[in-house]
């Protein structure tokens, strides 16, 4: 799409409704001739065009559009890419503890993360950013530096500190969102309906943890690459001008799998599990380990939690 | 016992544990030594094999007690295993202090009770109890599976060379595109 010209001047791919048309037809013409001037000429189906808030949608609603979107990406990439509506699981909220004692900076989730979740690769989307702080200076964001690439890490005197979406139980950006394409579900994930989404990035701005990543250009994302095991509110191929985020691999933590960031790390410094069952791995570490919430000021009230394990 | 490098260990536990979409590490090998089987160790828990380099285990196979009596002198070691460099705890430490001099495909607990190599986290936890503590309960250490049901565990020594522990330096990943390297492409913002 980057060089591509529309083939015809705005408005003028539907012939003019004729004079005498009824109102009906001149609405569906109208309609056609807005979703192709919006897009280019006709990128955009009429049903997408169309297509309300995922929230208000009837369970056929929801059904119908995965259905459309799987044909798309199946057109699109040339494989099936199966698109789930995984619901929340009741009496399950989900919590997450990064050990900072134990990150060594390796970069191995930012990877893992844009292979499933489907991030553009170029443009580059990257969820998760690793910053290295000083030990001299702790958790101080004057001294971090996400653009380390020494030959081996950790770096003497550093420590590592990987900031993703921090899934608040206030999150200040679905609060902004003009449009409400982006909201908390129940189990405490914070998702995006990228076919409502605007692009206003009112929410890019309103996110202290800069967990929120904007697609300026069409996203680039090679078929055999494409991780078919998708969710609408996660990991689908996302298109030009909508926002994403962390999502914490909704497709699989609500199917019971860690999420790919906690599978991948080397240093075992990614814990994930309910906060609301009392055995979990993160219910211990919240209780016997010194806890901290990123910017805890602000009172976003992060269910993502940094401790020290040692 | 020989113990390939830890990062190409580490590296290859990943991809084989992992179940989808793993960022492949740099010269990652999946070792052969390595399952993702659980071996029943007791306690209930599931952990992968031992990590033993290709073709040196059973121990017995050479050290069968026959052919080559236990020297039980503390000694540093000429003939054979001179690659294992042994940099863990006072300097007085050495082989039989775990591994067991009478079965050479158990090791030993400081009471001499044997156990097997798939247990050695016990070994591990007399000095490092804490560790241990955590490990248990899936906090020290890596856990891969599922959040709310059947759980991989790594041994002690799928990350840590019992013989040089401390984690081995890795090399990072790209990191990501700096601003000023971020262009605007031809025919402008579409």
């Amino acid at each position: 799409m980057t060089d591509h010209k529309p083939e015809c001047p705005i408005g003028g791919c539907e012939p003019p409704a004729s004079v005498g048309g009824s109102r009906r037809e001149f609405l569906g013409a109208a309609t056609a001739a807005m979703a192709a001037a919006l897009t280019g000429c006709g990128t955009l189906s009429k049903e997408e065009f169309l297509q309300h808030n995922f929230k208000e949608l009837s369970k056929e609603e929801v059904l119908s559009v995965i259905d459309r979107l799987e044909k798309e990406y199946k057109a699109k990439y040339g494989k099936e890419v199966k698109v789930a509506n995984t619901p929340a699981i009741p009496g399950v909220i989900f919590g997450y503890a990064l050990d900072l004692s134990r990150c060594i900076g390796c970069r191995r989730c930012v990877h893992a993360c844009v292979k499933e979740n489907n991030q553009s690769r170029e443009p580059e989307v990257q969820w998760i950013r690793v910053l290295q702080m000083d030990k001299e200076e702790g958790v101080n964001l004057q001294h971090a530096d996400q653009y380390y690439n020494p030959e081996e890490v950790p770096q003497e005197g550093h420590f590592y500190m990987p900031v993703q979406c921090q899934q608040c139980k206030k999150p200040p950006c679905t609060k902004v969102c003009p449009v409400g394409a982006t909201w908390r579900e129940k189990d405490g994930i914070v998702v995006v309906d990228y076919n409502w989404c605007i692009g206003c990035r009112y929410c890019m701005a309103a996110c202290p943890y800069g967990a929120r990543h904007f697609n300026w250009g069409e996203p680039h994302l090679p078929a055999d690459q494409v991780n078919p095991n998708t969710h609408y509110l996660g990991n689908r191929p996302r298109p030009k001008g909508v926002v994403e985020k962390c999502t914490f691999c909704i497709q699989r933590t609500r199917n019971g799998q860690y999420p790919a960031c906690v599978e991948i790390c080397p240093t075992g410094s990614r814990k994930f599990g309910n906060l609301l069952d009392k055995d979990s791995e993160i219910r211990y570490v919240l209780e016997n380990k010194r806890v901290f919430k990123f910017k805890e000021d602000l009172n976003t009230q992060p269910n993502f939690f940094y401790f020290y394990g040692v | 016992m020989r113990f390939p490098t830890l990062s190409t260990l580490a590296a290859g536990l990943l991809i084989l544990l992992g179940p989808v979409a793993f960022a492949d590490p740099p010269a990652a090998k999946p070792h052969p030594g390595t399952t993702t089987d659980a071996s029943g160790a007791p306690e209930g828990i599931q952990v992968p094999k031992p990590p033993f380099s290709e073709g040196i285990f059973p121990c017995s196979s050479c050290h069968d007690g026959k052919s080559m009596k236990p020297n039980l002198k503390r000694r540093e070691l000429t003939d054979m295993h001179t690659d294992i460099v042994l940099h863990h705890g006072p300097a007085s430490r050495w082989c039989l202090d775990c591994h067991d001099a009478n079965n050479r495909d158990s090791l030993h607990l400081a009471s001499g009770e044997k156990i097997p190599f798939t247990s050695s986290y016990l070994l591990c936890g007399q000095c490092h109890g804490d560790k241990l503590r955590d490990w248990r309960v899936g906090v020290h250490g890596k856990r891969t599976g599922s959040w709310n049901g059947p759980k991989q565990y790594l041994l002690c020594v799928n990350c840590h060379n019992p013989h040089t522990p401390r984690f081995q330096p890795l090399k990072p990943m790209p990191p990501p595109a700096p601003p000023e390297q971020i262009q605007t492409r031809k025919g402008g913002a579409r």
